[in-house]
């Protein structure tokens, strides 16, 4: 007998195979043909579309829809990745929710926005199915530019450096290329290695290297990269995670859920993954939801997401949250972690205050408590920027410990750009990054035709 | 409730509601399922002389969609009955014996001879038959053999013809005229003096669906190769609710009884083309693209729309918008509407601005406070109503007629008595 949901503490195999592969599944089935033009047919095509507007990566939606309804959906994809050359990894994980389709006139008479989302992802994965490339690489200029990360906002970056004729040479600490789409985005968002098919379709524009396994800060230096090249941008997200401060932290089972997260990004067999029966994670956004989803996935029989303030405040979308209630996690509000109890340095359980907010907003404890009982508990409160990479070097400007950048995605330094997680304001979504790198890209080459 | 019953040249039938002479009612299956369904009666499909036709065996069908392949425009290129005469005559026998309260009436078509009609005709009438109509608007096959729509738009053809069947028959003759004609007045007065009862119209308007560009041919089509064919179906309503008007308003064809085809798939449609004079309305597209059930939804709407109206029959609505279909140098040049949006209503898609700002007069805004707003500048607007035709929200935008004060487009005052072009001083033929 193997095991099962509510086999004690934490085990592997909780459930069969086919349970897992039901359970990782994509979670919206792509359109058919036929549902792609059905779908798109609801669009109106509206005059300075706000669903454009709300797109961070501006993508020009009424016309990539139209496109499709006339049975061109190759230049439907062609519209879509002359804005946003990750517009297949965004039709998977952006919460359109919140951006394009919250915008989408349709929501105004019949409460139901076109699926925006859905339909992008037609178009760009009907492209993406031949081997073929949007953009053709403009003559070679000379230039030299390095991108440091090879996640949304290094890759976007370094594609439409490379579309316009300069070399590119991006580093990346990892083994792997694509940051948090390859490490981080939820496994049912991003099926059948979809994340390397695509850093793939980027590369293909030609005058693009990679070098992996190349850390800034240990393997190459930023003012050393500013001598060897004519510009430098910085993707590097937030290889740092926020802790909970509370004694303890390094007990077994206490862990940072982008770590088991990537993890089982990485893990061929979904049953080899140890979850716990009891799961607490504590954390409001994305990365919290996701986590909290995958482990009742795994097969743990209790999952709990405690956050500390209203669901209003959650960074996680109500759509994300009622994924979650969907898939059985249970979320509790208005509580924060109060001490970890342990059994011989094994967590055993979490005690929590219940939290409001004083006169000034400030979150106190209410003095009451509860506790419950986790074999695993999940940090994820938030990542933060490593400033240590830039070492000897001259540093950018931070804020917020995050680089400081103008709306041309420069930071302080001369010929230093930088965008996606790392930068002071970012929005922490894949759009955003894609977008920074766009941006930094356009500035860098005007810099390159007149600067230098 | 109200009395649906219709009484069209002495054939009287349940309710106003007649198939067309099509695949609906090519034989006694499908005619006992329309009747049984509630269709008050059938014009049967088109009889000719044995040895019958015969139908190519590819696609008879194309079809224009509109969004989530709604069936908008239909186009066949079927000939006349591909079944024997006596087949058919014995089945229109058998089914009016059964179902004597329902209209039955047998379309035909034989070559332009004179003993080819008095010979068909008696044999119809043999059946029990209701009346006769003759097809003359058939515009792919039949017409390259000098029939259908041939004789349609040859009006002295058609005035013989007519003379010939009233002459061998003691059935009412009907006379559907083509649409492939530029004025349907003309056969219309031909089919009057040859003696005809009435007209029904429209037939198929010809066409050619679209071009297959992989194989570049006509789509559909018959190995390789197409023939243009008969087109229907919704988007002819119009052309055949103006052929009726033309007809019903016209002093020397106004008194001919109209059966009215073409488009028409509602109880809505069929109260618009009555109220255009019809007497009664027959259907095809609609019941091919639905079946025969859409009868329940066309009498029912019907009577309860008589119901709300405070009518207890057609006739008293028939013709009622006939005098209103006027000459453009007959409307009232001193009208001024503007568009007013519905701001409660607007979904803020943009669609009247952009239509508005690129194709008309700039006159509605886009934007109020940095917020999506659109609003009708009332000194730009012509009352054109592009915008309310594109908008996606039903009554969202209104023509609404200003009854005082100054246009502040023209400055011109606003006044309420009636003048027309005839009289217009930019008319060099104005009579004062
Ligand atoms: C669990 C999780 C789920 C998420 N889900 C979604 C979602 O559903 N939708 C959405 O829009 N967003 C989601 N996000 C956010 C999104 O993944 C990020 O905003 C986005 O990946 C940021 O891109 P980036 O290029 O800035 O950084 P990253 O994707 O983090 O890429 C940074 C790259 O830099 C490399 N790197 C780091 N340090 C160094 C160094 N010193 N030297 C060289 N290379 C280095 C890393 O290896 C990595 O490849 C999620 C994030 C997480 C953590
Ligand atoms: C497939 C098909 C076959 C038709 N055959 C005939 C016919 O044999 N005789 C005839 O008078 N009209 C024929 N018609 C024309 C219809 O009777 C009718 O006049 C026309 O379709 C317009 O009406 P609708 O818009 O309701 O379809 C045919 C139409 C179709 C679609
Ligand atoms: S009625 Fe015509 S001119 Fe007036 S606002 Fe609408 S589109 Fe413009």
């Amino acid at each position: 007998m193997g095991n099962t949901s509510n086999t004690q503490g934490i085990s592997s195999g909780r459930l069969d195979a086919g349970q897992y592969k039901q359970n990782f599944d994509d979670i919206h089935s792509p359109l058919d043909s036929h549902q792609a033009s059905v779908e798109a047919s609801r669009c109106y095509f509206c005059f300075d579309a706000p669903c454009m507007t709300a797109c961070p990566t501006s993508i020009d939606i009424p016309l990539f829809i139209r496109q499709i309804a006339t049975g061109d959906t190759t230049g439907s994809a062609e519209t879509i990745f002359q804005q946003n050359i990750m517009g297949g990894m965004c039709a998977r994980v952006c919460p359109t929710e919140t951006l394009c389709e919250e915008a989408c006139v349709r929501n105004e008479c019949e409460e139901k926005p076109v699926k925006i989302g859905l339909l992008q992802r037609f178009a760009t994965d009907s492209y993406m199915d031949k081997d073929r490339h949007p953009f053709q690489r403009k003559a070679e200029t000379g230039k030299h530019v390095a991108v440091v990360g090879a996640g949304p906002a290094g890759l976007s970056c370094a594609h439409r450096l490379a579309a316009m004729g300069h070399e590119v040479t991006v580093y990346d600490a990892r083994e792997k290329s694509g940051g948090l789409n390859e490490f981080g985005i939820a496994s049912y968002k991003s099926t059948n290695n979809f994340a390397q098919a695509e850093v793939n379709f980027i590369l293909s524009v030609g005058g693009i290297k990679i070098e992996n396994n190349t850390a800034l800060g240990s393997d190459i230096e930023l003012d050393a990269l500013r001598q060897d090249f004519d510009a430098v941008f910085l993707g590097m997200g937030m290889g740092g995670v926020n802790n909970l401060n509370l004694a303890g932290e390094d007990m077994d089972g206490v862990m940072n859920a982008i770590d088991y997260i990537a993890d089982l990004r990485q893990a061929s067999d979904f049953s080899s993954l140890p979850v716990g029966r009891r799961v607490v994670v504590i954390g409001g956004g994305m990365t919290a939801v996701d986590i909290a989803v995958q482990t009742k996935l795994l097969g743990a029989e209790d999952v709990t997401l405690v956050y500390r303030r209203g669901q209003d405040q959650m960074k996680a979308s109500v759509y994300e949250q009622q994924l979650a209630n969907i898939k059985g996690v249970k979320i509790v509000q208005w509580a924060m972690p109060a001490e970890l109890i342990s059994e011989d340095n094994v967590v055993r359980a979490i005690r929590f205050d219940y939290a409001t907010t004083d006169d000034q907003g400030k979150l106190v404890a209410t003095g009451e408590q509860f506790e419950l009982a986790a074999d695993m508990v999940f940090k994820a409160i938030g990542q933060k920027f490593i400033n240590s990479v830039f070492g000897d070097s001259e540093s950018p400007d931070l804020n917020n410990n995050r680089m400081v950048v103008g709306d041309d995605r420069k930071t302080s330094l001369s010929n230093v750009w930088a965008g996606g997680d790392c930068i002071d304001g970012g929005e922490d979504l894949t759009v955003a990054a894609v977008e920074d790198g766009k941006v930094a890209a356009m500035s860098i080459d005007q810099y390159l035709k007149t600067d230098s | 409730m109200a009395d649906l019953r219709s009484d069209f040249l002495g054939i009287k039938s349940p309710n106003p509601f007649w198939l067309a002479s099509a695949p609906p009612t090519d034989r006694e299956t499908n005619v006992v399922r329309a009747y049984e369904a509630g269709w008050g009666g059938v014009v049967w499909k088109t009889l000719g002389e044995d040895p019958h036709v015969v139908n190519v065996n590819g696609p008879r069908y194309g079809a224009i969609h509109g969004a989530d392949r709604q069936l908008i425009g239909f186009n066949n290129i079927e000939l006349i009955s591909d079944r024997s005469l006596q087949t058919n005559l014995q089945e229109i026998k058998k089914v009016k014996q059964e179902w004597p309260d329902r209209a039955l009436v047998v379309s035909l078509m034989v070559p332009v001879r004179e003993e080819s009609w008095k010979a068909i005709v008696p044999l119809v009438e043999d059946t029990g038959a209701d009346g006769i109509e003759l097809n003359f608007g058939c515009p792919h096959g039949m017409s390259e053999r000098g029939m259908g729509s041939a004789i349609g738009q040859d009006p002295e053809y058609i005035e013989n013809i007519a003379r010939w069947c009233k002459q061998s028959t003691r059935m009412p003759v009907i006379v559907k005229l083509t649409p492939n004609i530029t004025d349907i007045r003309q056969p219309a007065r031909a089919a009057r003096a040859g003696g005809a009862d009435a007209v029904s119209l429209i037939n198929t308007i010809n066409s050619i669906m679209g071009v297959d560009l992989d194989r570049m041919a006509p789509s559909p089509n018959t190995d390789g190769k197409g023939s243009h064919g008969g087109y229907c179906g919704p988007a002819v309503k119009p052309i055949a609710l103006n052929m009726v008007a033309e007809i019903a308003r016209n002093a020397e064809t106004s008194d001919i009884p109209i059966s009215a085809i073409g488009g028409i798939s509602t109880w809505r449609d069929a109260v618009e083309f009555i109220t255009m004079g019809a007497g009664n309305v027959q259907v095809c597209t609609a019941a091919m693209t639905y079946g025969f059930k859409i009868i329940e939804e066309m009498i029912d709407g019907l009577s309860n729309w008589m119901d709300e109206k405070g009518y207890s029959s057609t006739d008293q609505f028939k013709g009622a918008a006939v005098s209103n279909i006027v000459d453009w140098q007959y409307l009232n040049m001193n009208y001024v509407a503007k568009a007013v949006i519905d701001q409660d209503k607007c979904i803020k898609c943009g669609r009247c601005h952009i239509a508005c700002e690129d194709t008309s007069h700039q006159a509605i805004t886009n934007m109020k406070d940095g917020e999506r707003y659109f609003e009708v500048k009332n000194e730009e607007c012509v009352g054109c109503n592009l915008c309310a035709c594109v908008c996606p929200v039903a009554d969202c935008i209104e023509m609404v007629q200003m009854t005082e004060g100054t246009d502040p487009r023209t400055d011109k005052p606003i006044v309420a008595e009636y003048a027309n072009w005839t009289t217009h001083p930019n008319n060099p033929g104005a009579v004062s």
